[in-house]
């Protein structure tokens, strides 16, 4: 029965989520944006909290670890089990939306939350998950000389049956919590002949003597989150250290590495939003202040200009929030949604950009005095229109799906 | 026209799943699209007197009003339609499919809807979708989301089409929802019966940046009556209707809604063409001291039920946009793929792949925003706000819709050999209408 409020179970989660963002993320963004690659230990009690959070509900919390599969557990409206779930994927993309109305940087930076968590959630087995699960793991894919084409990636992952090990090599850079978080999860390639199907992804301890930390770079936002490049030499992890299959299917192709982009789009799409709600909230007081009352039965356009302007962000704002929802809550019954995902991403990339600029417009120098955290957060936002797959990225891979072109038709 | 008993049977729209995807489906399924007549248009342009229809004989009936049930939601986020919206809903995508489309351009030209395709949607029960089964409507449970989702469905076939089928139901609904016990037992007979009236929900008025919240059509009383005077602009088959629900300014209290039967005089009406949804056959209406009983007034001139009036019926526009949108879509997806331009099809261009992107995330936007206006509705929550959001949405990027798929198809979609110029112009028609459709 089709219904796209909030559900009520959660509401208590989202709840406690908004109070952390207000009471411990806001009033510490302006210390570690100033202050960048310090590390906020504001947020090693904060991961605390988010663990007792997640262990007190059924569900899981605030961070990217709660994405993963779709939920087990029988509906909780009886044993039909055609009736639809609403579990982890949504309950986290919800309550993420509430901590970057916090921070967004300050969200990236909380231990245990990286989006590796999501791929080990994901992909990871049994064993896999009670070896990693519970420890903050970030993902390194990105390499100097292969962004958004993620196939074309050179690290190489040899096996060595003598140890039975995987011997890593290569380079990696923008490696998000690279430096603080326990684990990295390395994207390599088994076999660079056979392209995209050999490209596979392992788990590696942060204090792997054979992965290097070469820099941490300075940005234009999420300035509290670490961006890592990582030089990997001679970088040895068990076998079991491998996620999913170690199979070379060349039909089945990218399939276990990018499914987990599935999961971890909508999140990111959420951090968006979220940022975005952040804007509007600030904009809707700055301009009652002004006087300018936004009436939502009127025309917008017989209404000022500005309210006019703010009716038309929200309004995209909505449709960001809605096609996020639309996209976790597929993944929490098992539809596929890779159309989905790309599409909340896509657009709540945009919108979050589209957003926090229009209200740096309507604010005036408030939006870009340092004064407030408007500007912040339109520096902040423009990461998610880029990191998981850029704005261009998920436009391809829409078109790719709908009109069934491979990536060799469809560049 | 069918038998009263023929009708008995077909006339619940419930009864769609009981006779295996609808009778009317398949008897007119056999003929072409060629065969079937038009009316003609009325092309002078001329006012007349409104079409002299039948004498509403005011009940007086106490006692509560039938109200439609609202639905129970369970709480959790869900986009699947239940049992009974997933059938209603496959039935009207293949009325849409079958008899809406391969007629659309034709009707889109003589402004008007082929009589036995109104005669279907009648008998399909439409007109009474959203009034309960008590006062013999066809709605088992009474629901926004199900007339969005029949609005939608039937917009993918033609959106003119689509607001002539179900401009009518507009007056049943709101009876159903807002009509006392003696408006209900006046009124629904002329939709539950074997001859269906034509009705109109009569909203937007023709000046520049309309409000509905500051009509200029006025109603002052006099005595027991009220007097009605105001022009309506872009009513669908306004020169048919026999009962208008009218949008006037009650002197000292604001807007409100008033029955109007055309038999009670004061009523003129003339054809007025527009861009987009001609097949809809807009009038313009003018109340020229038109006369009726105390009785008229809707919901006791509550403010409260003339907003939510409007926004209903935006909704509907925003379903019917929905509709259209997605049949954009889906028009375009095999044409760029088959139209080849420099050795390869133009879909393998990013220029021409983003656009259908584009079009597929904005479309899936308002459709959410859509659904989940109606749903709050459906649940009797306040969703003033979130019809403000599936509107903006709609009009804008439904507009915007419109105008890339004709940019897509380049000179063949600017030509009336392909359906994409009229999608571009019902897009863009859609975002300015108030009133006219409800859900």
């Amino acid at each position: 029965m089709i219904n796209l409020e909030t559900p009520k179970k959660f509401r208590p989660l989202i709840g406690q989520a908004h109070m952390v963002a207000q009471e411990v993320l806001r009033p510490i963004s302006r210390k570690y944006d100033t202050g960048e690659h310090e590390r906020p230990k504001e947020l090693d009690f904060l991961a605390a909290v988010l663990d007792g959070m997640e262990d007190s509900g059924a569900t899981s919390g605030a961070g990217a670890a709660g994405a993963g599969k779709g939920e087990d557990k029988p509906a909780a409206n009886g044993t039909d089990p055609s009736a639809t779930k609403n579990g982890s994927n949504l309950s986290t993309a919800l309550s993420i939306m509430e901590m970057c109305w916090g921070d967004v940087g300050l969200l990236l930076a909380i231990p245990g939350q990286g989006l590796g968590n999501s791929a080990i959630a994901a992909v990871a087995s049994p064993e896999q998950l009670k070896e990693f699960g519970g420890r903050w793991a970030a993902m390194a894919i990105t390499e100097p000389e292969a962004g958004s084409d993620s196939a074309a990636i050179r690290t190489t992952a040899r096996y060595d049956e003598a140890t039975d090990e995987y011997v890593l090599d290569g380079e990696k850079i923008y490696v998000t919590a690279g430096e603080r978080a326990e684990l990295v999860v390395v994207w390599a390639s088994l076999d660079r002949s056979v392209g995209r199907a050999a490209i596979k992804s392992f788990i590696v301890e942060r204090t792997n003597p054979g992965m290097k930390l070469d820099r941490l770079e300075h940005k234009l936002g999420i300035r509290a989150s670490d961006t890592a490049a990582f030089i990997l030499q001679d970088c040895r992890v068990p076998a079991s250290a491998l996620l999913g299959s170690p199979e070379v299917d060349v039909k089945k192709g990218f399939g276990g590495v990018m499914q987990t982009f599935d999961n971890t789009r909508p999140l990111v799409a959420a951090m968006a939003v979220g940022c975005a709600k952040a804007c509007l909230d600030f904009t809707r007081d700055a301009l009652n202040e002004a006087g300018v009352t936004i009436d939502y039965d009127r025309p917008a356009l017989a209404q000022s200009a500005a309210a006019a302007k703010f009716l038309a962000m929200e309004a995209e704002y909505d449709a960001a929030r809605l096609l996020t929802m639309q996209a976790a809550w597929m993944a929490d019954n098992r539809k596929p949604n890779s159309v989905q995902a790309s599409i909340a991403k896509a657009k709540a990339g945009r919108t979050g950009t589209d957003v926090a600029f229009g209200c740096i417009e309507l604010c005036g120098a408030a939006g870009v005095s340092e004064t407030e955290l408007l500007e912040k957060w339109a520096r902040d936002v423009k990461i998610l229109d880029i990191f998981e797959g850029t704005q261009q990225i998920q436009l391809l891979i829409i078109a790719r799906q709908l009109l069934g072109l491979t990536s060799a038709q469809l560049k | 026209m069918t038998t009263v008993a023929d009708r008995s049977m077909t006339l619940a729209l419930r009864a769609i799943r009981q006779i295996a995807g609808s009778e009317v489906i398949d008897r007119v399924g056999l003929r072409g699209p060629a065969e079937r007549a038009l009316y003609a248009a009325s092309k002078n342009g001329m006012s007349a007197a409104a079409t002299a229809g039948r004498t509403f004989t005011v009940v007086t009936k106490r006692g509560a009003a039938e109200r439609p049930r609202t639905a129970n939601p369970t709480g959790l986020f869900d986009l699947t339609p239940d049992d009974d919206q997933q059938m209603i809903v496959e039935a009207m995508k293949e009325f849409a499919a079958a008899e809406l489309r391969p007629v659309a351009l034709a009707a889109d030209t003589a402004c008007a809807a082929p009589a036995e395709l109104l005669a279907s949607a009648d008998e399909l029960g439409l007109a009474t979708l959203g009034v309960p089964e008590d006062l013999g409507g066809s709605a088992s449970e009474r629901s926004a989301v199900t007339g969005v989702l029949v609005a939608e469905a039937l917009a993918h076939g033609d959106l003119g089409l689509a607001v002539a089928a179900l401009s009518t139901s507009a007056v049943p609904t709101a009876l159903g929802l807002w009509g006392d016990a003696g408006q209900q037992a006046t009124y629904l007979p002329a939709f539950t019966g074997d001859e269906v009236a034509v009705s109109a929900l009569a909203i937007l008025e023709p000046q520049p940046l309309f409000d509905p919240f500051a009509l200029r059509t006025t109603a002052k009383r006099a005595g027991e009556e009220f007097v009605l005077d105001g022009v309506k602009a872009l009513v669908p088959r306004g020169t048919e209707a026999e009962l208008f629900l009218v949008a006037a300014d009650l002197a000292g209290r604001g807007p409100a809604l008033f029955l109007v039967p055309t038999s009670g005089g004061g009523v003129t009406v003339a054809p007025e063409p527009g861009m987009g949804a001609r097949a809809a056959a807009t009038a313009t209406v003018t109340f020229d001291g038109a006369r009726v009983p105390a009785s008229a007034l809707l919901g006791e001139g509550a403010r409260e039920v003339y907003a939510e009036c409007v926004h209903r019926a935006r909704l509907a526009w925003c379903a019917v946009a929905v509709g259209a949108a997605q049949a954009a879509l889906d028009y375009l997806i095999p044409y760029v793929n088959e139209r080849v331009a420099f050795g390869e099809p133009i879909a393998h261009r990013q220029a021409v792949a983003f656009s259908v992107s584009d079009i597929a995330i904005e479309t899936a936007g308002m459709r959410l925003a859509t659904w989940r206006a109606a749903s709050l509705a459906d649940a009797g929550k306040d969703f003033l706000r979130e019809a403000a959001v599936a509107r903006q949405l709609c009009a804008t990027h439904g507009a915007q819709i419109g105008s890339s798929a004709v940019q897509l198809l380049g000179g063949h979609g600017y030509t009336k050999e392909y359906p994409v110029e009229r999608w571009y112009r019902d897009l863009r028609t859609a975002g300015v209408f108030e009133g006219a459709l409800l859900v």
